[in-house]
């Protein structure tokens, strides 16, 4: 039936199916992620409200079910103000290039055995490419702002981001050796047995670091510096509004489920199930342990403030350099003695 | 050098931070405190300095006597008075009119009133859609004090033993 109904497009389209084809995966995937950006919103409105004793939005719809459409609707109708000494290309540009990567980084993940939209070796590589790329978007923003405020909000936020990836490429390395392969399928293959097999265990000190680090890249608090609303108005971002502004609030709040669906991928296993003797493997697993490490980055902004610049800076290179650089040669030695299988 | 190595070890372990943390996830299972404003309401006190009204005697006379001396005491000049003499003799309010958009909400015209005339109630959540709407003229305070009278009298009765 659904083969058939495939047939049949394939002739429709011709010698074009291909790319209509590709655009119909991409879209699968884009669109569950962007309502999951917008509920994400909700989601993290909702918690910090319960976390601080209050109950958050409910006011549209039930339950607030509304707010994100609500929000979003509202952004769009809002003016995008131009500053006159704007450089006007790059100002519009600059969104687009934070989002983009975003998305584009979902190309490699997979959502269930062999369900992913583009199956490639160094898979692994490729994200760590395109989730450096936004950091450009950031630094196009604060330039071609032509304000104070962003500009140094901007370099902030790129020297942050691009410490923290430090870090969080060598947590990475340590994945890499337990599972011997770039391709994430593979990784989560690797992890496969039971919860106790899951990469978190042996590589505990990585995925903290790995967490941290996340949680300092996408510009979170407590690492929200790039904001600092005190000191430097909203960051890179000051002068944008309307759909600008919304198009980096969502490569933030998209960023953010990149880095929770990447440490579930690579430290919690992915698809698979925790007893798969019981419980069968599931998409549905991937989404619960998204939403977990989700909760997690959120339960971190409801708890902790802001840290100092300076601490930032002294957290990224000379903890968590260190860190992981120690525990990879641990991770290294250990795998040529009888206890290997303990990292496999 | 212990408690160095006690601190690194503590800091390494992200203690203070588990700690932190598990008290905001022992918040997010309280029962939370949000009063949900148009349904539920907090309580109120029966001094509470809301919009103004003008009261009445049982029989109908309005209690005002247009002595002056709210618009005397009114520290933000919110009320304009204009008196004349009524056709038995007695003397009336013209014009009695109280600029919300001034009134600072203090409550000495409460206070000055002899005749327990014009009072301010409980009532805070009303609104004006154009400028001029919040100018309350003696016609509508009335209106006001006639709506309310009821639980006008009822504060002004719980209160009037620590007077």
């Amino acid at each position: 039936m659904m083969t058939d109904l495939l047939n049949m497009l394939q002739q429709f389209f011709g010698p074009l199916w291909p790319v209509v084809w590709g655009l119909a995966k991409i879209i699968a995937i884009i669109a569950p992620l962007m309502i999951g950006v917008a509920y994400l919103t909700l989601f993290e409105r909702k918690v910090i409200g319960f976390m601080q004793v209050r109950i958050g939005p409910n006011r549209v719809g039930y339950y607030g079910l509304l707010q994100p459409i609500a929000d979003g609707v509202k952004l769009l109708f809002k003016e995008i103000i131009l500053p006159t000494a704007a450089n006007k290309f790059l100002f519009l540009l600059a969104p687009v290039l934070v989002f983009a990567p975003a998305l584009a980084a979902w190309a490699v993940i997979p959502f269930d055995l062999n369900l992913v939209l583009a199956d490639i070796d160094a898979g692994l590589l490729y994200i760590l490419a395109m989730t450096s790329i936004g950091v450009y978007g950031v630094i196009i923003a604060g330039w071609a702002s032509n304000s104070k405020y962003a500009f140094l909000g901007s370099l902030r936020s790129a020297a942050q981001i691009v410490s923290y990836e430090i870090a969080m490429g060598f947590a990475l390395v340590g994945v890499l050796m337990c599972a011997n392969s770039l391709n994430l399928g593979q990784i989560v293959q690797g992890q496969a047995g039971g919860f106790w097999h899951w990469y978190f265990i042996p590589l505990f000190p990585l995925f903290i670091v790995y967490f941290i680090s996340a949680v300092a890249e996408t510009n979170r608090a407590p690492f929200d510096v790039a904001e600092g609303e005190s000191e430097i108005v909203a960051g890179f971002h000051v002068e944008y509004s309307g759909m600008a502004f919304a198009v980096f609030f969502l490569a933030e709040y998209a960023n953010m489920i990149l880095v929770a669906t990447l440490a579930a991928t690579m430290f919690l296993g992915g698809w698979l199930s925790p007893l798969p003797s019981l419980l069968p493997d599931s998409f549905l697993w991937l989404a619960l342990k998204i939403t977990v490490m989700l909760f997690f980055v959120i339960w971190l902004r409801a708890t902790f403030p802001r840290y100092r610049y300076d601490q930032i800076m002294r957290l990224g290179w000379k903890v968590f350099i260190p860190v992981t650089l120690v525990w990879i040669v641990v991770v290294g030695a250990m795998m040529q003695t009888r206890w290997a299988y303990l990292f496999h | 050098m212990i408690t160095r190595i006690k601190d690194l070890f503590s800091s390494l372990m992200l203690l203070e931070l588990l700690k932190g943390m598990s008290l905001t996830g022992r918040y997010f299972f309280r029962r939370k405190v949000t009063v949900q404003y148009p349904e539920e309401r907090t309580p109120m006190s029966p001094r509470f300095r809301g919009l103004h009204a003008l009261r009445r005697y049982p029989n109908g006379e309005e209690r005002c006597i247009a002595c002056k001396l709210c618009e005397a005491v009114c520290p933000a000049m919110a009320i304009t008075i204009e008196s004349d003499q009524r056709d038995d003799g007695t003397r009336r309010t013209t014009r009695y009119d109280i600029d919300l958009t001034k009134c600072i909400f203090c409550g000495f015209c409460e206070e000055s009133c002899p005749v327990d005339s014009i009072v301010e109630t409980r009532i805070f959540d009303y609104h004006g859609e154009k400028r001029g709407d919040l100018l309350y003229t003696k016609p509508m305070l009335l209106a006001v004090g006639d709506k309310h009278e009821q639980q006008i009298a009822e504060d002004r009765a719980t209160d009037a033993k620590y007077r």
